[in-house]
């Protein structure tokens, strides 16, 4: 097991790369610590998986070194890494039973047979196959195959990293949950460097102790759950992760005041001058409707999702939710909306800004 | 080096095919005297001769004309009675079905040798002996068949929601069939032709059978030739070459449904 | 897919039953009809019951014929599928040269039969042929006009020349549905190039493979013009297949009871082995299904 970095990383499909449009993987640089849990979230067609790829060694950046702890692996074939990796459509081998499926890995590196035996028989109990261990593989349903996929990758003890392409899109929600709640355990047990690459926030958010965002072959942010819910570092994150996502508005920063089409709205620090197209961010569980105080706001819609009320409305022509509290009336006096200062975030091209006093 | 290993074994591989047809070419532009008479591996007299003596000689040329007649009407005809019941196989069961399809395969399967004699006297009682319709229909012994098998698995990756809708938005069978469904299929379709063309245009036995001076196709001809005294090596290597090309033109032309055709898994 | 239930369906199939009822079932008929009765032209026919039979199946002649069918069509196969699958696993998977690569392999598919034969008469002759003439250069005697061996080994290879291809290309479209993550699995759980092709790729062949060793049994249990053209049956009778010595006794001897006879058992042999495939091949697509 090691720490895995990216230096100066990038790749393009194309043989002779015109730009940065021709990217997959903007250039970066990434240490992803070693026994981390991460999520890698984003849209489809952002990277991912390109990304994963590359770590695992089915791919081949086009520039940039991969390092495995010291040692640069930017050549080595996929075996030498010793990793694993769970792809998102189920692979088994169809004429092999399940278990020589789960023994598959171990046995092509000569490994012993009663330790086999034992580990199989073991990761067979996790998955819950072990009552159709003799079965072969040909002819289960595809997320009993999934499952395989899985337990194929939980194998072997000694792997640097264990890699999932967003392996449980085949996989019944409820079995979802089991088995993220598995993964998440094993990784306590075991301490693998996990890598998870999944478009779903919540798969993402629960599975993982670090999130990594991507957007357009970038990373765009790396931190705690929390990090990503309080101060998105793009307003792209502010608006993948949350549900509903951040307000976005735009909006002219002057010190600690932003203004918005003549409306002044304080905010929780002060900002030095700012260049670039400027906005400011709010979740919509730091916005409230008020009688008169704030923006003034036009309510389109109120949806009841259980624990709260989404109010979908619109302030100066652009779209803003307010989260507000079950029981709470919603009535035709409230005519504003109030930001929490200390809660807004502020953006220059999309990227989030400092204030100038540090701190927040 | 793995990929060189397999560029090895291609090259020598596409060698072996290519080398007995390079000679076949090398000897069709030679005189005779050069290729009895001296061992050369390229022409030294390069001759057209050969090649005017067929296009210039009615029972020769006419032999192509035969040929292409007779497979193209083949063709046509396998395509147009395969078509409804490929469908009626993909979309619906009914009585006897699966009896039926396993009887159709095994016409293809049947060897042409068995039929030859009895198709002989029949299109001889008919009246049909040496015509192109007689040398079309026989081929649709195998050619049908085929043509189901194949049509039908392309007909069964067109999901059934589709009729289904048609039929609701009013149309009729045979409107929703042809504006609809045919073009969804029309790979599918070109895929059967080519096979149609291929098998109906390298079959030798039922057409010399079947023929006699009217519609008699270039490879007899040719067969005529070789038996006659007095080999004329020049002239048969030349129609030999005339009779690959329009099979490579056909592949030219298909190379990219070639895969797919195959891919079904239904030759 | 689910079928519907319909037996108007039949009015679809209708056109195929008439064309193919008119080239296969009545001729079919026509083969009973011989071999039940015997004649001596004018269409005079007298009731000869099984006797046609009889003789056929003790016959030395068809004895020997069949056992040259057999062998011939065993060693064809041992060869051309092995080949077949060697050449489609070393073909270049996409870009120009797969097109040319796809197009020279189905060259010699489109050739009509009896010009294979000639090719290969004109290849293989010791005075005119490149082939020929090397082999004797190198001081090989070989000669298949009148060495029954020289002969077996130029229409076996005449018939790898011929064939391997259509083999090679259905395994070849075959490995191309294999889905890319099948490879990269093998690669990250460390499967050697051996476990590689026994684990994923011959099982996604097995469906092809199998329709490949169906149509070369058949056509090779079939063939007729190109040995025909090469060999003449000969020397003696050393390459008289199945169809080669049908077509002597019917058309060249017009021994029709006899032939006939011969026909149907000869047809009944390759139904049986047909349908053995059949069952087996639908049963496949089950499994795959499930």
């Amino acid at each position: 097991m090691s720490q895995i970095t990216l230096k100066n990383l990038a790749h393009s499909y194309h043989a002779n790369p015109r730009g940065d449009h021709d990217f997959a993987l903007k250039q970066m640089d990434h240490v992803w610590q070693d026994g981390g849990a991460y999520a890698l979230l984003g849209s489809s067609g952002c990277g991912k998986t390109t990304l994963l790829n590359i770590i695992s060694g089915l791919l081949k950046p086009s520039q940039g070194r991969v390092l495995f702890g010291d040692r640069d692996v930017t050549d080595a074939e996929t075996a030498e890494r010793n990793i694993a990796q769970v792809f998102q459509f189920p692979v088994v081998y169809d004429t092999m039973t399940v278990r020589d499926n789960l023994a598959f890995p171990l046995r092509n590196r000569g490994m012993d047979a009663a330790y086999i035996k034992a580990r199989v028989s073991q990761i067979a109990t996790m998955i819950g196959m072990d009552h159709i261990l003799d079965r072969k593989a040909r002819g289960l349903t595809a997320d009993a195959k999934q499952k395989i996929s899985l337990g194929r990758g939980m194998v072997r003890e000694d792997v640097n990293a264990i890699l999932f392409d967003e392996p449980l899109t085949v996989i019944d929600p409820h079995m979802k949950w089991e088995l993220r709640t598995q993964l998440k355990q094993l990784h306590r047990e075991f301490g693998h460097t996990m890598i998870y690459v999944t478009h779903d926030q919540t798969e993402a958010l629960t599975f993982a102790d670090k999130v990594v965002v991507m957007y357009d072959g970038r990373v765009v942010q790396m931190g705690t759950p929390e990090d990503l819910f309080e101060t998105p570092a793009h307003t792209f994150v502010g608006y993948f992760i949350g549900s509903p996502g951040m307000n976005i508005l735009p909006a002219e920063i002057r010190g600690s005041t932003a203004h918005l089409q003549g409306a002044a709205v304080p905010l929780g620090a002060a900002y030095g001058p700012i260049t670039g197209r400027t906005q400011i961010g709010i979740r919509p569980e730091y916005a409230v409707l008020t009688e008169g105080d704030g923006l003034p706001i036009t309510i389109r819609r109120v949806e009841d999702v259980g624990r709260h009320r989404i109010i979908r409305g619109e302030v100066a022509g652009t779209p803003v939710n307010v989260i507000a509290p079950e029981g709470m009336a919603v009535g035709a006096s409230l005519t504003h909306v109030r930001f929490t200062p200390e809660r807004i975030n502020v953006y220059a091209d999309d990227w989030r800004v400092a204030p100038a006093g540090g701190a927040v | 080096m793995r990929l060189r290993g397999s560029a090895l074994v291609m090259t020598l591989y596409l060698l072996f095919l290519l080398i007995p047809i390079y000679w076949l070419v090398n000897m069709s532009f030679k005189t005779n005297t050069e290729i009895t008479s001296t061992f050369t591996l390229f022409p030294h007299e390069f001759t057209l001769r050969n090649y005017a003596v067929i296009l210039t000689d009615p029972s020769w040329y006419m032999g192509y004309v035969n040929s292409i007649i007779y497979v193209v009407m083949n063709t046509v005809i396998s395509i147009t009675v395969a078509l409804p019941a490929a469908y009626a196989f993909s979309r619906y069961s009914f009585m006897g079905d699966k009896h039926l399809f396993f009887w159709l395969l095994t016409n293809r399967m049947a060897p042409p040798a068995v039929f030859a004699l009895p198709f002989f006297q029949l299109y001889s009682s008919v009246g049909l002996f040496d015509t192109h319709i007689a040398v079309a229909l026989a081929h649709c012994l195998f050619n049908v068949p085929l043509a189901v098998w194949i049509l039908e698995g392309f007909m069964r990756g067109v999901p059934k929601e589709i009729d289904e809708t048609a039929y609701i938005d009013g149309y009729s069978f045979g409107h929703f069939f042809i504006k609809i469904f045919m073009p969804l299929i029309a790979s599918g379709i070109g895929v059967a032709a080519f096979f149609c063309f291929m098998f109906s245009w390298v079959e030798l036995l039922l057409s010399r059978t079947l023929t006699s001076v009217n519609a008699k196709p270039i490879a007899a001809t040719m067969t005529r030739t070789v038996s006659a005294s007095g080999m004329d090596w020049g002239v048969l290597a030349a129609a030999g070459v005339l009779t690959i090309i329009p099979g490579a033109l056909v592949i030219y032309f298909v190379r990219n449904y070639i895969a797919k055709g195959f891919a079904l898994g239904r030759v | 897919m689910e079928k519907t239930q319909n037996n108007k369906a039949w009015f679809l199939v209708l056109p195929v039953l008439v064309i193919v009822a008119f080239s296969a079932v009545i001729p079919l008929m026509t083969v009973v009809n011989y071999s039940l009765n015997d004649t001596f032209g004018n269409n005079e026919f007298f009731w000869a019951g099984m006797e046609w039979f009889e003789e056929m199946v003790t016959s030395d002649r068809l004895h020997e014929a069949l056992g040259r069918q057999i062998l011939f069509s065993a060693i064809i196969l041992a060869i051309e599928v092995p080949l077949g699958i060697y050449i489609a696993l070393n073909m270049p998977k996409k870009g120009f040269w797969a097109s040319v690569s796809l197009v020279l392999m189905a060259l010699p598919l489109l050739i009509p039969f009896n010009v294979v034969g000639t090719i290969w008469q004109i290849f293989g002759r010791v005075d005119i042929g490149l082939l020929g003439h090397y082999l004797a250069e190198f001081g090989i005697d070989y000669n298949y006009t009148n060495d029954p061996l020289d002969a077996w080994i130029t229409v076996i290879v005449m018939d790898v020349w011929h064939w391997t291809s259509l083999v090679a290309l259905l395994c070849y479209a075959g490995l191309q549905s294999i889905p890319q993550a099948y490879y990269q699995a093998a690669r990250v759980d460390q499967a050697s190039r051996w476990a590689v092709f026994r684990y994923i790729e011959l099982p996604k062949m097995a469906g092809v493979l199998l329709i490949a060793v169906l149509l070369r049994f058949m056509d090779s249990f079939m063939i007729y013009t190109e040995p025909f053209v090469v060999t003449g049956g000969g020397p003696g009778n050393s390459t008289t297949f199945l169809s080669i010595d049908l077509v002597k006794m019917a058309i060249g001897q017009f021994d029709l009871g006899p032939a006939a006879a011969f026909s149907i058992m000869y047809f009944l042999v390759i139904l049986l082995v047909s349908w053995v495939f059949y069952t087996v091949m639908t049963n496949l697509d089950k499994e795959e299904g499930k």
